[in-house]
């Protein structure tokens, strides 16, 4: 347990004192971002949702992967930035935990992993919830593990469970105390209380989907109709958390002899994704790659690595500008029509 | 690999460039390291040229090949081909790999087999034929069908006749059409009309095939016909590829990964997969 007042102490003590850069959740207008904190009181652990997800600091939108010397062939980089993120909410880090999964799986990707190792998650439950958010019908409203802090706001004090070592570390500058049999059961009614806040709901859970999903793969008419009004814009693929395919282009210097192979972040809605050798697309129609999109995120990620990859944030739909995004209108719609 | 990151290509040297056709080089190439490759036939690279990019190729000569290089047999046709295309002898590249699903050689052994390839397909084809032709007594027969758009098309052509030399392999080629003037004796027509004239036993042979997309759908509705089991043909696809590491997600082919499960695929396996043919 730690109050409110000492908890301030302790973040303006990071800022201030600790070597790795300091994120936290900030105003923005009116929305919320994770950026850089300059100071403890612009966190905000009240936040709905944020804009982009905690992702970018594993896998920035744009990052060297490789510098080259057209002399001397190539070598690897990897810009690291050791980091404490506060206040990342249980759907975030159920999705980091999909993506340290991804990208240690087969080939390891130290770009990533390595950005991984050299941060530190302080997560927050949820107080507010986005109107867009439907993380209780997908089991991640709550996380009981794979954050090093979490933090709960229970009135003029904040629960803090730990959960690695990392975190036990962290914590060795802040002035907290034992938590009583109240706080105990304070934290635990908040977390079953959350549940209950979503308005958006699936109305089948969430391990139905694979099945749902393979058996409307045919059902074009659907999926055209769905996608009629697509932009093929490619928003709902930057916004999401658990989306990480990129593209990967070379940038000489000016003199030509030098340079460097850059990825950034790609989306399978952007029409170019598929194209290959005279022009083929394999996925020329919006509502396949519309498809696709739902697909990968209910089905394919799940046959490879059995887990759903859809948080539910609800960050795709609030950004969709023809507001046709929203997983929980297609899935239930879905399941509507595939009675 | 066991590189900083997967995402850096080892030095490697151009040792020879041979023109097959007005579009194609194969390239003789060696890792700076001098270690083999060490591929199964049907396997690509990502070949890397600094301040272009990378481009997935596959390997086109066999691992039985003598020394420590190996080749690839690249067509002219955007930023990394052309520029590879530029280089000379001596000069260098990157090079990632061997990556993805070649060609499962245990499921060929004893068997007869068939080898079908349109265009540039034969290149990662040629991994396996000179693969079978080293170790000859461990295969059965073999027929190779090479289909091309034009005769100044053909690729390897020393290579064919001695191919059609060989016994026990028998080699059959068309070409789709043979401008004027152009010299020419052997069959016109597209590559099923060469499937009629083979002799193949159903039940004994196994059927390798790579090509233009396009190609695959008539092909293998030819060998249905011959009854040869779905289960017992192998096709190589093709998809834009980023990474070859199974990441960026740019090979995806409904679920399957071009660059994990694939290039390489049975053809049970995709056949209903809407996205794959
Ligand atoms: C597994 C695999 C094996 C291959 N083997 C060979 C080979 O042995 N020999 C050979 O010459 N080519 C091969 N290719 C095709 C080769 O990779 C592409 O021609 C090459 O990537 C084009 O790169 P570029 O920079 O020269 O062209 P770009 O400048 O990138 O583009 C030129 C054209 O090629 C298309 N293209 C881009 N990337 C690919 C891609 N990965 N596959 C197909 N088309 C693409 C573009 O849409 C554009 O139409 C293979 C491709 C794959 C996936
Ligand atoms: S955000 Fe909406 S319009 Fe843009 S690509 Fe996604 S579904 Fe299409
Ligand atoms: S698909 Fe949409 S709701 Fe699901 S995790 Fe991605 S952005 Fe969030
Ligand atoms: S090429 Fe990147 S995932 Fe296959």
């Amino acid at each position: 347990m730690i109050s409110k007042e000492d908890f301030e102490a302790f973040v303006e003590r990071l800022v201030k004192e600790d070597h790795r850069e300091v994120v936290g959740v900030q105003e923005k207008g009116d929305k919320f971002v994770f950026d850089e904190l300059k100071a403890a009181k612009d966190l905000r652990l009240d936040y709905d949702v944020t804009i982009l997800p905690p992702k970018k600091y594993f896998m920035p939108q744009r990052e060297t992967l490789v510098k080259y010397k057209v002399k001397d062939g190539h070598k690897a980089v990897n810009e690291i930035t050791p980091r404490i993120i506060l206040g990342i909410h249980p759907y975030d880090l159920e999705a980091i935990r999909q993506m340290d999964k991804v990208f240690s799986d087969t080939y390891e990707d130290k770009n990533y992993l390595k950005k991984r190792e050299a941060s530190v998650l302080v997560g927050v439950n949820i107080e507010n919830v986005s109107e867009w958010c439907f993380a209780g019908s997908m089991g991640t409203s709550t996380i009981e593990e794979h954050y090093d802090l979490m933090l709960t706001d229970i009135g003029d004090k904040y629960a803090i469970e730990i959960g690695s070592e990392k975190g036990f570390e962290l914590l060795d500058e802040a002035d907290v105390m034992e938590a009583s049999e109240d706080d105990i059961s304070a934290v635990k009614k908040k977390k079953e209380g959350v549940k209950e806040k979503f308005e958006k709901k699936l109305d089948l859970p969430p391990e139905e989907l694979p099945i749902l999903l393979e058996r409307s793969y045919g059902n074009t008419d659907f999926w055209k109709e769905h996608s009629e009004k697509c932009y093929s814009c490619g928003s709902c693929n930057l916004v999401c958390p658990t989306c990480y395919c990129f593209d990967v282009k070379d940038f000489n210097e000016l003199t030509l002899d030098e340079g460097e192979r850059i990825r950034q972040w790609d989306g399978c809605l952007l029409e170019e994704f598929a194209i290959v050798a005279g022009d083929e697309n394999f996925r020329e129609n919006r509502y396949q790659r519309y498809r696709h999109r739902f697909m990968r995120k209910g089905r394919y990620i799940h046959d490879r690595f059995g887990d759903i990859a859809c948080v539910g944030c609800g960050r795709c739909g609030s950004h969709c500008v023809p507001d046709i995004a929203d997983p929980t209108e297609i899935y239930n719609d879905l399941k509507e029509v595939t009675k | 690999m066991n590189r900083h990151s997967i995402y850096e290509p080892e030095n490697a040297k151009i040792l020879n460039i041979r023109e097959q056709t007005e579009k194609e080089k194969l390239f003789e190439i060696e890792l700076e390291s001098g270690e083999p490759l060490d591929h199964d036939p049907g396997q690509f690279v990502e070949l890397s040229i600094a301040g272009v990019g990378e481009a997935p190729i596959s390997i086109t000569s066999s691992p039985t090949k003598e020394g420590a290089s190996f080749e690839l047999c690249v067509r002219a046709v955007g930023n990394v081909t052309n520029a590879l295309h530029n280089l000379k002898i001596n000069d260098e590249v990157g090079i990632r790999g061997p990556f993805g699903t070649g060609f499962d050689v245990e499921e060929f052994k004893g068997r007869d087999v068939l080898f079908i390839g349109g265009g540039l397909g034969l290149a990662p084809l040629r991994s396996l034929i000179n693969y079978v032709i080293d170790r000859r007594d461990e295969f059965g027969k073999t027929a190779i069908l090479y289909g091309c758009r034009e005769p100044c098309e053909i690729l390897y052509e020393d290579e064919l006749d001695q191919w059609d030399e060989m016994t026990n392999m028998d080699l059959h080629q068309t070409v789709d059409r043979c401008p004027e003037g152009v010299c020419w004796e052997g069959n016109i027509g597209v590559i099923t009309t060469l499937i009629p004239h083979v002799d193949f036993d159903p039940d004994t042979t196994i059927a390798a095939v790579c090509g233009p997309p396009i190609m695959y759908r008539f092909v293998m509705e030819e060998l249905k016909n011959r009854n040869l089991p779905d289960e017992q043909v192998f096709l190589s696809l093709e998809r834009r590829m980023k990474c070859g590491v199974g990441k960026c997600g740019h090979c995806q082919i409904d679920g399957l990964y071009t660059c994990q499960e694939g290039p390489v695929f049975n053809y049970a396996d995709v056949k209903d997969v809407e996205e794959a043919l």
